[in-house]
């Protein structure tokens, strides 16, 4: 009896195995996506300059006091300028949104801001990526959730809508101290 | 060969030679800096693109993987040193080798531990099919059999 039971044992593995790969088609998981190496870390050091005055230094420390979104954004995304609106309300809210033009031109940058309003509290120039190579950005826009005290909570990639931001980033927002 | 053939020909030529020469644009100290570059850069995996190395990809991340390798090694950074480097802002998806740890110990004790189980299944159904004691034979049977066998002889 026990031994017609070993025979089965390949197919419960096989079966096993299938219920595995039907859960990951079946919800979605997806291959591409990466977690953020820099979760619950600290904002890295920086030295760069400010987009409206290319003498002004900003490093991490001119980013410290109250929680902020870092959001990554260049004038060659479509993505960027779709988010854009809603970076805008966003801001309107009280919502401290930092920003970092990436690997971009500064005077298309200055262009952009004045065309489409300037959401950000603090615009950082990192024209070469080096802030976003130490945060681990793949591309635009990617945004970072960062406490008061300079700990990185969370990475977003890709646009922020109202949906989202409403359904799962306010929740992390609000929760950051 | 015609003409037209022979320019078609002499353009692909030139071509190539500068698909050539874009690939050596850049200068190493030694030929051993060289290849740790060229090795570390088959080694890892471009975050953007699925299943890419960083060496065959053209996304603009895995161009500032290349240099930020090349920048590394001629800072005297060690194999390790540059993969690590690479880890702690891109996370283990960058590399294609996986890591030792609690996690992904299973990956090398997986198929030891599934090897020794079937050895293991194998050596008991053996052994249980070898002791099994043979069929007893009735009375009836025997006489049944009997007269089988002398019915045909």
């Amino acid at each position: 009896m026990s031994k017609r039971l070993v025979f089965f044992m390949p197919l419960v593995a096989i079966a096993a195995m299938m219920a595995l790969f039907a859960f990951a088609l079946l919800t979605g998981v997806n291959p591409q996506e990466m977690d953020s190496a820099l979760e619950g870390r600290e904002m890295p050091a920086f030295r760069l300059t400010d987009v409206n005055d290319s003498q002004r230094t900003l490093t991490e420390e001119s980013l410290d006091g109250e929680p902020y979104l870092m959001n990554f954004w260049a004038t060659w995304c479509p993505s960027c300028k779709f988010e854009h609106p809603y970076l805008n309300s966003l801001a309107s809210e009280g919502v401290r949104i930092i920003g970092v033009n990436y690997k971009d031109d500064r005077e298309l940058a200055v262009t952009w801001l004045r065309d489409y309003a300037n959401p950000y509290d603090i615009d950082v120039f990192d024209p070469n990526g080096d802030l976003g190579f130490e945060l681990g950005v793949t591309g635009a826009p990617e945004t970072f959730f960062v406490d008061s005290s300079g700990i990185i909570r969370h990475r977003f990639q890709g646009p922020i809508d109202s949906a989202l931001w409403e359904n799962k980033l306010k929740a992390v927002y609000d929760a950051m101290e | 060969m015609r003409w037209s053939n022979r320019l078609i020909a002499a353009g692909l030529l030139f071509i190539s030679l500068f698909a050539v020469a874009e690939q050596e644009t850049l200068i190493f100290d030694n030929d051993t800096l060289r290849e740790r570059y060229l090795d570390l850069t088959q080694q890892l995996r471009c975050p953007k693109c699925e299943n890419q190395n960083i060496a065959g990809s053209n996304s603009p991340i895995a161009e500032d993987m290349r240099n930020k390798t090349y920048e590394l090694l001629h800072l005297g950074y060690s194999d390790d040193q540059v993969v690590s480097y690479m880890i702690d802002r891109y996370t283990e998806f960058v590399i294609y080798q996986p890591r030792l740890n609690w996690g992904t110990v299973w990956l090398w004790l997986g198929p030891v531990l599934a090897l020794l189980l079937g050895g293991l299944m194998v050596a008991w159904l053996a052994r249980r099919s070898g002791t099994e004691p043979p069929d007893e034979l009735s009375d009836d049977d025997r006489s049944r059999l009997q007269t089988l066998l002398d019915k045909d002889s």
